[in-house]
């Protein structure tokens, strides 16, 4: 089954039309790269797979949009168990003021499971997952903000992760990162692409082309170009993609 | 205009005065032939390692934009191409160097017509024009007319075939001079390769502005 599609998906904010008749089949077990200049859509569209843009004023969207079969826009849709299904990571790493072990608790609680063993074990699992077991196993009681900014996403991955969704949207991940916490995050995400089906925003092009499979190129509210990132950063078709990737665009 | 464009315009320049230079060192070899003046020879000698610093120049330049601007598509296929295309040059460079290195120590002493013979004049004759016009469809960027160049090798490749059947009789009729005569029949063996490496840059040419591969693919 195709774990994300889109048909002809039309997104308003009241007047503005910021995204228009995309369509695009997103393959599992892979990472997929959006691209393109601020205010091109590729954030809009990326949250509206998790409709995080249900409550933003004006937001209409037309079109279908289907995970793992199913149009997650229809009325008998519970938001909070598509998103359990379609985790997220945002670009700036937002643990909760609790202590690491609650950050990860915090989703499996809320999702009813209040056995303690089962929670010590999924919270090691996701931790493990995450590449930060090993950093962090000894305090697991520390507030969360007492981590470094990596170690705090990689915690917000973990976080994601203890709720066992198959879809991951990663939003600028890595953009308030040093080098050497965003090699970690790009490791993890090759990682985890094993598992889950993986989709990221990103604007470090070379973060595109390092990580991900398959790229979607957005200008304008529209998907310009979407293939095989070894072509896109090779011998993109569009030349509107061409004059992105390399620098030239406007 | 982004950063990696003033680096890019570079190298393309680079390239052509590459090209260039390794053009008037054929044009030398031709002259020396040409009014038997072996002075002209040893200037080719002398400016060979020119096309050498040039090379190792590019390929710096080529390997700094790589690690510096990260340059994708179209970009990076220039200087891709860019580390074919002087290769190529090099070795043609080479080629001249040969062809000096033999003037210079037999072309005295050598009977008049066997040059003639050997059509070793028209063969740099031919191979100074395609370097000319490869030059100009790499300056206009143009692939039609840098394939168009690059068919002219096949000329070379006829004179190169004559060579083998006059070393033959030559050696038959001369066999004290056969290590001359095979020195000849080599020269035009490099002129006829000189001839492929300038097709080779044309097909280089095509990898950088069209993205597609045509070596190893027979000509129609």
């Amino acid at each position: 089954m195709k774990p994300i599609e889109a048909k002809n998906v039309n997104v308003y904010y009241g007047d503005n039309h910021v995204l228009k008749d995309v369509d695009i089949t997103i393959k599992e077990n892979s990472v997929t790269a959006f691209i393109g200049p601020s205010g091109c859509g590729k954030s809009t569209f990326l949250r509206t797979l998790n409709r995080m843009n249900d409550y933003i004023d004006g937001f209409r969207k037309k079109g279908k949009v289907y995970i793992d079969g199913k149009e997650i826009y229809e009325k008998k849709v519970r938001v909070e168990e598509l998103r359990r299904k379609v985790g997220m990571v945002f670009q700036k790493p937002n643990p909760f003021p609790k202590s690491i072990f609650e950050n990860v608790a915090y989703g499996l609680k809320i999702h009813g499971i209040d056995n303690k063993y089962e929670i010590n074990e999924a919270v090691e699992k996701s931790l493990k997952q995450a590449a930060l077991w090993s950093e962090v196993k000894d305090k697991l009681d520390k507030p969360a903000l007492s981590l470094s900014g990596g170690q705090q996403q990689r915690l917000c991955i973990a976080r994601t992760l203890a709720v066992k969704p198959s879809i991951i949207l990663m939003d600028e991940p890595a953009s308030a990162l040093d080098p050497i916490s965003t090699a970690k995050i790009e490791e993890l995400i090759t990682e985890l692409k094993e598992k889950y089906t993986i989709v990221i925003v990103t604007h470090n092009m070379q973060q595109a082309s390092r990580i991900s499979d398959r790229t979607a190129f957005f200008y304008l509210g529209e998907l310009v170009e979407y293939g095989k990132t070894s072509e896109m950063f090779t011998n993109p078709k569009e030349k509107q993609t061409e004059n992105y990737i390399t620098g030239r665009f406007g | 205009m982004p950063a990696i464009e003033p680096e890019l315009q570079a190298l393309k320049d680079n390239v052509l005065d590459m090209l260039a230079l390794v053009r008037n060192q054929m044009i030398k070899c031709k002259e020396a032939i040409h009014k038997n003046d072996v002075s002209l020879a040893e200037e080719v000698i002398r400016e060979e390692k020119n096309v050498n610093t040039q090379e190792i120049a590019i390929d710096r330049d080529c390997e700094n934009i790589l690690a510096l601007y990260t340059p994708v598509a179209t970009d990076l296929r220039l200087v891709l191409a860019t580390l074919k295309m002087t290769n190529d040059l090099e070795r043609i460079g080479d080629c001249a160097k040969s062809i000096a290195k033999f003037l210079e120590e037999d072309m005295k002493g050598l009977p008049k017509h066997w040059l003639k013979d050997f059509a070793l004049e028209d063969m740099l004759e031919t191979l100074v024009s395609m370097l000319k016009d490869m030059g100009e469809a790499l300056r206009k960027e143009d692939t039609k007319m840098a394939l168009k160049t690059a068919k002219r090798d096949e000329q070379l490749n006829d004179y190169n075939r004559k060579a083998y059947k006059t070393t033959a009789e030559l050696i038959k009729q001369h066999p004290d001079s056969s290590k001359t005569l095979l020195t000849l029949f080599s020269l035009t063996r490099d002129l006829e390769r000189a001839g492929d490496l300038t097709k080779n840059i044309a097909e280089e040419l095509v990898f950088h502005i069209e993205a597609r591969v045509v070596k190893h693919k027979k000509s129609k």
